[in-house]
């Protein structure tokens, strides 16, 4: 191909729709449809270099990529929050290379791709969460051979795991377990739900909606569709329990989300607000205020929006 | 119970059925035999000695009867719970697996080989019962602390690092932890190598009196005569990867036979 002067200070050709071309998509969606198939199997596929660095959800831009089209509406959030860098930076980049309408309410979205929660809002039938996981092997702390962990896998021998919660249970009194909570798949595979907190497990228990993981470092797709059981791991006598604050939300008065504690000053003030940022907007909007209703924090993320 | 049962029922005690049963064993390197023709049978309640100089074949044969190396030739015979006495080598993977974990225990000569590091000592012990289904976290935790007291280790130490504990320690501790779940069978590979003498001597006292009690069978392989005449029943006399000489360990040891087996025993250093 000859280059003109002119051409030269073009960019010579365009990205392919969603980044991927389309042969590199094909692949990633038979592993999403095998993942589907055995639910909490991880199926290995062939991560590709994305734009973006390991640990920035190379994993779950990939399998985005893999399932979005021009009539979805997508959602990216981080921690919850629909505002930090990692989220908009995901958002813009899927607004501009998949040509989708973007949005920030969960019930709108098609498809929401998150690091580490799952939205307050229910998800519902029609809608694909896509998970970044940074490890998907939840037997890697205690056995460092991957033929190991595989055999283990397939002849269910997950009793090792319940070492991680005796120790948890003989150091502290309960399991402090709070993020990457280990869970069974449909009683057969063991998964650690990514590093959602233990308070999300429950929502991915007999979901309506499909919950993709992706780990791009680790180039492993696995899934839960809709309606599977997924049990937390416990003992008989220390049952798996949810964390719970004694506050409630400062800015909108949520008593059963998730809470994140902010640190308000060096004299010991903080605050706990919700970390689904699009739940709280929602519920202030509807004229819920907390004890700090209208503090600064609020008000400055209100103009960010 | 008529005379002929009672006839029976003796018979039985005499001759109790092979719990291990090893016919014509062979495992080479290249052209080294490791292990050739090898045979003997293990009974219950039975401690059965390996010794031999290094390089005798003792370690390949160990993991070949426990099913950690597959022989090229010969049987490795296991009456086993599910499936009765039948071929280890013969049983798929996860069933062999199952049976590994379940009915034996595997005492390492280096702690570290056969302990978590990672997890704590307590965890170390408690784990063959949780990979055995148990899930009730107070039951796990009182028979852990009935096993730390059992091998004599403080139970202030439950919680500790296996990493920070002496090497007699991790060894009492290894040693829990391949006897909790109630094993029929435990294989010993040097179980007091490394150790000082006053601390293998009271680690040798411990082990035999759990062997005891629990009326456990036990391979023993061992280079240490006088921990062959403390622990052992029966000797099997290796050299060159074959079988010397066998027979009852105080025969053995006192009226040796052959001359390989009695170079063996007058090279142990008298003070």
């Amino acid at each position: 191909m000859t280059v003109t002067a002119q051409q030269s200070n073009q960019p010579t050709q365009q990205y392919n729709y969603a980044y991927l071309d389309e042969q590199t998509k094909r692949m990633i969606r038979r592993a999403i449809l095998k993942a589907l198939a055995i639910p909490g199997y991880q199926v290995p596929f062939g991560s590709r270099e994305m734009p973006v660095p390991y640990g920035w959800g190379t994993g779950g831009i990939q399998v985005t990529a893999a399932i979005i089209g021009p009539d979805d509406v997508f959602k990216c959030i981080d921690q919850g929050a629909d505002d930090t860098t990692n989220a908009v930076s995901i958002r813009q980049f899927f607004a501009k290379v998949a040509d989708v309408a973007t949005t920030e309410a969960t019930s709108e979205a098609t498809i929401v791709q998150s690091r580490h929660r799952i939205p307050e809002k229910t998800l519902k039938q029609g809608q694909i969460l896509v998970l970044q996981v940074p490890q998907p092997e939840p037997l890697r702390g205690l056995e460092a051979r991957e033929t190991e962990t595989r055999a283990m896998h397939a002849y269910e021998e997950y009793g090792v795991k319940y070492v991680s919660l005796y120790q948890s249970i003989a150091a502290h009194g309960r399991i402090t377990t709070g993020a990457g909570y280990p869970a069974m798949v449909n009683q057969r595979y063991l998964m650690t739900p990514s590093p959602i907190p233990k308070f999300d497990n429950p929502k991915i228990n007999q979901s309506d909606a499909i919950m993709l993981f992706g780990a791009g470092r680790e180039k492993r797709i696995y899934a839960v569709p809709p309606h599977t059981d997924v049990r937390s791991l416990d003992f008989e006598d220390y049952p798996f329990e949810i964390q719970s604050w004694e506050e409630i939300c400062a800015l909108c008065g949520s008593e059963d989300s998730y809470l994140d504690e902010v640190v308000l000053d060096d004299e010991g003030n903080r605050m706990f607000v919700c970390s689904d940022t699009h739940h709280c907007s929602v519920r202030r909007d509807a004229g819920h205020a907390g004890p700090l209703a209208g503090h600064a924090l609020a008000t400055a993320q209100e103009a960010a929006e | 119970m008529n005379a002929l049962a009672q006839q029976n029922a003796l018979a039985q005690q005499v001759a109790p059925a092979p719990l291990l049963s090893v016919t014509g064993l062979s495992k080479r390197f290249g052209n080294v035999a490791a292990c050739s023709d090898v045979s003997f049978d293990l009974y219950p309640g039975e401690v059965l000695g390996i010794v031999g100089e290094s390089g005798s074949g003792k370690t390949t044969l160990l993991n070949c009867i426990s099913g950690r190396m597959a022989p090229d030739a010969g049987e490795v015979a296991f009456a086993t719970r599910r499936f009765g006495l039948s071929d280890i080598y013969s049983l798929s993977e996860p069933d062999r697996r199952r049976m590994q974990r379940e009915e034996w225990g595997f005492v390492h000569q280096n702690a570290r080989d056969g302990l978590r590091m990672r997890a704590t000592a307590s965890a170390n012990v408690a784990e063959p019962l949780m990979n055995m289904g148990g899930r009730h976290y107070g039951k796990m935790r009182a028979e852990t602390e009935k096993w730390f007291n059992r091998v004599e280790l403080d139970p202030s130490r439950l919680d500790g690092q296996p990493r920070l504990f002496s090497g007699g320690m991790q060894q009492r501790v290894q040693i829990a932890r391949n006897l909790i779940h109630r094993p029929r069978l435990v294989f010993m590979d040097e179980p007091t190598g490394g150790l000082d003498v006053s601390v293998q001597a009271r680690l040798l006292d411990l082990m035999r009196e759990l062997v005891r009690d629990l009326n456990l069978a036990v391979v023993l392989v061992t280079h240490d005569m006088a921990v062959a005449r403390l622990m052992a029943d029966r000797l099997l006399v290796m050299k060159q990867g074959k079988v010397v000489e066998t027979g009852l360990t105080d025969q053995v040891l006192d009226d040796p036979q052959q001359p390989y087996t009695q170079l063996l025993v007058s090279s142990v250093l008298q003070i």
